[in-house]
């Protein structure tokens, strides 16, 4: 099989008149990952190679004698554990109230909707920086400072918005017939909507929860000002910041503890990057 | 312009659903909708509207650590605000982070515009590439990413200096990136760029998308440049996009603060300081909580001024019944 001549000119022409265009987008590759990269590989090295005048690409020889640092670090489980229960405790604890509030606004009419999702969306932009000192203070009025529940509610209400704006949306894409028509076959309003709505809506938890739970996982102001005496309490975020105090100048422990903090996120987020943008374009974008 | 066109059109108003409710009107359903938003407005007191009502009134006290402890604030008018206004320093700080902001928010915004250009063209597994790559810097944690670049930045072993030094600059030689004001500070605009081009880049692609080929393809036969195309034809359509990016980048730019905090304190000096660092600096450092609150509200007012942006955008492009 022999192709025709001119075919193949004009194929390398479009080529190389997309050269330019090939070169930005492995440019763009290299410059992105670089650094997602260089901290894998810098946890990877032994330490005369991380301290040497001329850096290695790749490491020559593998060690995870900086992972067994990272690791064996003072309260590494135990910051782990905290980590996790906050976090899903305030994307569970968003997801049930958001739950209510979105199927409330777009499934029933009432007096206030309107207001209600207009406080939503200005919630979504609140200023949380601002709002360290009252937190501050009241969680120590309250007896809740250096406690995790505190830190539970604030990215609780961190992530309540966006859950609610994206919940509501996908809910009101649900036809409510196919619930009239299970409640006319004798189902209850909540058996109804928890057996025909509540599958369809699995793209909007899914991305709503994969929303908090980045957001409560990478929290650090917060974990960082809330959590003074109780040094227990910390939270990963918290610790990793601290760790060229606790580790001296070990940057191979502190390449493998960014990496082994990076990874469930990464992980999390390439494996559902198609919901996130989904939910974005429904949440964020759109309000 | 169909994003704009969807939103225009609406289905008039919500009709009432059949069976439900009842005639015209927000009525019907009795207590339900309110059980279930009690705790998402319960939520929302607690823990905005309280804490933000908080801070205006410790922004009108004299609140320092003895008020703190044993909580005897007076109130003291706006003196905190004359303080705070009449201090160059604090002036500075918000020179500072009006110039850092527009720094970073035109890089974000030429490159995320230039990123997602590219991406429309790319075939598919070039596409599928870039945009994993994006994903994954857009998921790479704050704080996992802030560590990252104190290492690349580092004095002594950081691949930066040695880049710099192998392509002839030999002055980067042991270069002290956080000794150094303007260095610290376009350390920072590096890595806020880079954490924030992604999300951007992605959302403005999504935008382009959209655009109906017909168009291109009827301009390029009249024989309009690519650039005249952009002008013209690309960028009015995305547009309503584009401006909600940006609105949200300036939005995060102005609170950058968990980057700031880590990388270097605000420091050297103050050459990094921005008004979020400054508040915090000023309320949990110095125990001045009542400039902090301050400073905190003058933060706000001035975010505000954003959102009523935002917002118009959003309800323009929104423009469907809540």
């Amino acid at each position: 099989m022999s192709v025709p001549r001119g075919v193949t000119v004009s194929t390398a022409r479009l080529r190389l008149r997309r050269m330019p265009l090939h070169i930005a987008a492995a440019v763009i590759v290299v410059v992105c990952l670089f650094p997602v990269y260089w901290m894998v590989a810098t946890a990877f090295k032994p330490n005369r190679d991380i301290q040497s005048d001329s850096p290695q690409l790749l490491p020559r020889t593998w060690t995870l004698d900086h992972f067994r640092a990272a690791v064996d670090a003072d309260g590494f489980g135990l910051f782990w554990r905290n980590s996790i229960f906050v976090t899903l405790a305030a994307v569970l604890l968003s997801l049930l109230v958001a739950l209510g509030a979105s199927f409330a606004v777009a499934r029933m009419r009432w007096r206030g909707r309107r207001q209600f999702m207009l406080m939503v969306f200005i919630a979504q932009m609140a200023p949380w920086e601002a709002l360290i000192i009252p937190v501050y203070i009241i969680s120590r009025d309250t007896d809740m400072l250096d406690r995790l529940p505190t830190l539970t509610l604030v990215y609780f209400m961190m992530t309540l918005p966006f859950t609610i704006v994206v919940l509501r949306g996908f809910i009101a894409a649900i036809p409510p017939e196919l619930e009239e028509a299970a409640q006319v076959d004798g189902c209850t309003r909540l058996s109804a909507f928890r057996h025909i709505a509540f599958p369809l809506l699995a793209p909007g938890l899914m991305a709503t929860s994969l929303f908090g739970y980045i957001t409560a996982w990478n929290e650090f102001t917060y974990a960082n000002f809330l959590i003074i005496k109780h040094q227990d309490s910390r939270t990963l975020p918290v610790w990793l910041s601290s760790f060229q105090n606790v580790f001296g100048t070990d940057w191979g422990a502190t390449m493998a503890a960014s990496t082994l903090f990076a990874l469930p996120a990464l992980a999390v987020f390439l494996l559902l990057q198609r919901h996130v943008t989904a939910g974005f374009a429904a949440g964020a974008i759109k309000g | 312009m169909t994003v704009v066109r969807e939103a225009d059109a609406p289905p008039a108003a919500p009709l009432p659903r059949p069976g439900r409710g009842g005639g015209g009107g927000p009525v019907g359903s009795g207590v339900w909708p309110y059980l279930l938003i009690a705790p998402a407005i319960l939520g929302m007191l607690y823990l905005l509207a309280y804490p933000l009502v908080r801070t205006v009134l410790i922004s009108l006290q004299d609140f320092q650590l003895r008020q703190l402890i044993q909580g005897d604030a007076r109130f003291v008018g706006l003196r905190n605000y004359e303080t705070l206004l009449t201090d160059a320093q604090f002036w500075q700080v918000v020179r500072r982070t009006f110039l850092f902001m527009a720094v970073n928010v035109s890089l974000i915004m030429l490159l995320a515009t230039l990123v997602a250009l590219v991406i429309e063209r790319l075939g598919r597994v070039g596409r599928i590439a870039v945009l994993s790559a994006l994903v994954l810097t857009w998921a790479m944690p704050v704080i996992a990413a802030t560590t990252v670049f104190q290492w690349l930045f580092h004095s002594e072993f950081g691949i930066v200096n040695w880049a710099l030094q192998q392509l002839g600059f030999t002055s980067f030689d042991r270069y002290p990136w956080f000794a150094h004001g303007t260095a610290a500070f376009t350390i920072l605009v590096v890595l806020i760029v880079w954490q924030s081009v992604p999300f951007a880049a992605i959302t403005l692609y999504s935008a382009l998308v959209t655009v109906p080929t017909e168009l291109y393809e009827s301009a390029r036969i009249d024989g309009a440049s690519a650039r005249r195309i952009f002008r013209a034809i690309t960028f009015p359509i995305i547009r309503p996009i584009f401006m909600l990016v940006f609105s949200l980048e300036v939005i995060w730019t102005f609170k950058a603060f968990v980057q700031i905090w880590v990388m270097t304190n605000g420091g050297p000096g103050d050459a990094t300081t921005i008004l979020p660092v400054y508040a915090v600096q000023t309320a949990l450092s110095s125990q001045r909580y009542d400039l902090g609150s301050a400073a905190s509200m003058v933060t706000v007012l001035m975010l505000a001024g954003v959102l009523v942006f935002y917002f118009r955008q959003m309800f323009r492009q929104e423009g469907e019944a809540l």
